[in-house]
């Protein structure tokens, strides 16, 4: 983690090859792409968002509506055949991914959100403030988190918002350790100090001057924790305590179909591949851009850059 | 006089606050459990017994679990039953919560002993392995699998291994690990082999990737140059000078390994239908079987916690640089 906010000077060899009319942010991700595992982690990535996001508009049947006769093998109207009911195992895949992501999304954001103003306020304030948010966290941290999640949704019912409530809960102390780290050197820098000397208001340094600096880390574990929330809330839903049936939805539909693999694999096949590209997918690209921000970035390329100002 | 001596050391001290820091834990988590399953339902009785149920039953169910009185004092009441082994008995078929629990308890214990006895030196020794080898291919393919493996849900890569080896490609293992009632889990071996599997990659890439950066971290040291410049053999120089000093995160991943188990089994052993903790837990969820949720929830827990506070004492007194440091529960 060394290195976070240090500016690392331009890279020459990237300020020379790109022309000047080129973006900032064209030339940023031209650096950050010729890293193989950054390409593979967008790339994998990429395609599964694009069809949970494309995928409800050509579903070919309604993802409830009985088509055939249960576990039937693929055909000419139903590509990847049938479910234990009988329904079209494509249009169901096709919507099956928006609840899981769009839950993971809200409940990582949220999560990060909290644990990061946890983490750089108990970096800024330090002394008893940060004595009490810390000792807090290790308490909230040595949590059996997951088993308490799966009790507090077996018991309360299925419902969005405890769930992403539950899972931003899990991650809000992990992210604040990590983002306390960071903010911790950052607080004593000189801009810091002007900022308070000309009398900012500790939640303007905190978002404006402490923030921006941390802004690797924050990203980092922005990806870490969405890997994280894909695995968990698939998981509830695996387990049928995130959607309740005849929702369409990857992890309910491993479960409902895992019976009938050897009439027809497809409903099992297709969905597992799908939540372990995602997740592979996000964690590759996780890991890339961490190297990326460890290994000294030309981070500054974005900051000196000739075309600050135009719209990227 | 000595034992007050140690007793005072700054060591002793820290070690008490994180056995304390547990404590508090598990305090909270029976505060939770009991709030999860006794307040926030609103009748614990209707939600029990469903909407159909008639008042004389709801009426003694709601006597038998002292739903009358108010809450801190049916806390207090529950905890005293809890701390004097009164689990309660099951909801379902009111045999009590302790006998019903032990026999998983003891499968669940068989997975999770077959998965570390087979698992953790397999993946120290390959963090070993990779670390000598560092940057040549054998590295990059177990660093790449371990990369690919980290970032899959337990459920997946149970449901590939099934896809692979019990119903779609091969048909060499049984898909589900069912244990006739009675039966020792050793009584078919075949079934073990699916759910360890499962539970043996999950764990692989933590254990792996801790080890791996650990020795590293050693052998690019300037200690491990001066031996190697001494003309020590190399199995001596790794054995004896290297291992030892790479050895205290590899505990502590050890250690939080054992704990992320207490809860990771859950979704493996229903993925196979293996009769222990995880399955029980899932069965009393869907039958609403209250004390059986409690009791289970709260061993898991427990020993979650247990574990994390004896990952954090062991690496306190295996590494010296630590015994002056504060927090160090490991993230995730």
């Amino acid at each position: 983690m060394a290195g976070l906010v240090t500016m690392t000077p331009p890279d020459s060899a990237l300020e020379t090859s790109s022309g000047k009319g080129e973006g900032a942010l064209r030339r940023w991700l031209r650096a950050f792409f010729t890293d193989a595992g950054a390409r593979w982690g967008a790339g994998l990535t990429l395609a599964v968002l694009a069809l949970v996001a494309v995928g409800p508009l050509i579903a070919p049947y309604s993802s409830i509506d009985f088509i055939g006769t249960p576990f039937e093998a693929p055909s000419s109207y139903a590509p990847l055949g049938t479910d234990i009911v009988g329904r079209d195992v494509l249009s169901r895949v096709l919507s099956g991914g928006t609840a899981i992501l769009s839950l993971s999304t809200v409940a990582t954001l949220l999560g990060v959100m909290a644990g990061g103003m946890l983490g750089i306020g108990a970096g800024y304030f330090k002394g008893m403030v940060d004595d009490m948010i810390m000792r807090t966290l290790d308490v909230l941290l040595a949590f059996p988190q997951t088993i308490l999640a799966l009790l507090f949704v077996s018991v309360l019912g299925t419902s969005f918002v405890l769930i992403a409530v539950l899972v931003a809960a899990i991650h809000a102390p992990q992210v604040a350790r990590v983002i306390r780290a960071a903010a911790l050197r950052v607080a004593d820098e000189d801009f810091v100090e002007y900022a308070r000397c000309i009398g900012a208001s500790p939640l303007r340094i905190m978002l404006r001057e402490i923030a921006p600096n941390v802004i690797g880390p924050l990203l980092v574990e922005l990806g870490l924790r969405f890997t994280y929330s894909i695995a968990l809330i698939a998981g509830l839903s695996f387990l049928g305590l995130a959607q309740e049936p005849p929702a369409p939805n990857w992890g309910l539909m491993l479960n409902e179909n895992r019976i009938g693999l050897l009439e027809n694999p497809w409903p099992v096949v297709v969905p597992v591949l799908l939540i372990a590209i995602l997740t592979v997918g996000v964690n590759l690209l996780t890991d890339a851009y961490g190297r990326w921000i460890t290994h000294g970035a030309p981070r500054s390329a974005i900051d000196t850059s000739p075309s600050v100002g135009e719209p990227l | 006089m000595r034992l007050r001596h140690v007793l005072r050391s700054p060591l002793a001290r820290l070690i008490s606050r994180r056995l304390a820091i547990g404590l508090l834990t598990i305090f909270l988590v029976t505060v939770l459990v009991f709030v999860a399953t006794e307040v926030l339902p609103g009748d614990a009785a209707r939600v029990a017994l469903g909407r159909g149920a008639n008042e004389t039953a709801l009426a003694a169910l709601r006597a038998r679990l002292h739903l009358d009185a108010p809450v801190p004092i049916r806390y207090a009441r529950w905890l005293a039953d809890l701390c004097t082994g009164h689990l309660g008995t099951s909801l379902v078929n009111g045999q009590p919560v302790g006998s019903l629990i032990a026999p998983r308890v003891a499968k669940s214990a068989i997975l999770l002993g077959l998965t570390s006895i087979i698992g953790i030196p397999l993946s120290i020794a390959a963090g070993i392995v990779a670390s000598l080898r560092r940057g040549r291919r054998l590295d990059r393919v177990l660093s790449t699998a371990a990369l690919l493996i980290a970032a899959l849900p337990e459920f997946v890569v149970g449901i590939g291994l099934i896809l692979v080896f019990a119903t779609v490609v091969l048909r060499w293992l049984p898909p589900v690990s069912m244990i006739p009632p009675g039966a020792s889990a050793f009584s078919k071996p075949k079934i073990l082999v699916l759910p360890v599997a499962t539970l043996l990659l999950v764990i692989f890439p933590y254990v792996f990737r801790m080890t791996r950066v650990a020795m590293i971290d050693v052998l690019d040291s300037e200690f491990m140059e001066m031996a190697a410049l001494k003309g020590l053999s190399r199995w001596r120089l790794v054995m004896v000078h290297a291992l030892p000093n790479a050895i205290s995160p590899t505990i502590q991943v050890v250690a939080l390994t054992f704990a992320y188990l207490a809860g990771g089994t859950v979704m493996v052993e229903y993925l196979f239908g293996y009769a222990g903790l995880g399955q029980g837990l899932m069965q009393a969820i869907e039958a609403r079987d209250i004390p059986i949720i409690q009791g289970i929830v709260l061993l898991l827990a427990t020993v979650y916690v247990l574990l994390n506070v004896g990952a954090d004492v062991a690496s306190i007194l295996v590494t010296p640089r630590l015994r002056e440091g504060a927090g160090l529960w490991q993230a995730s």
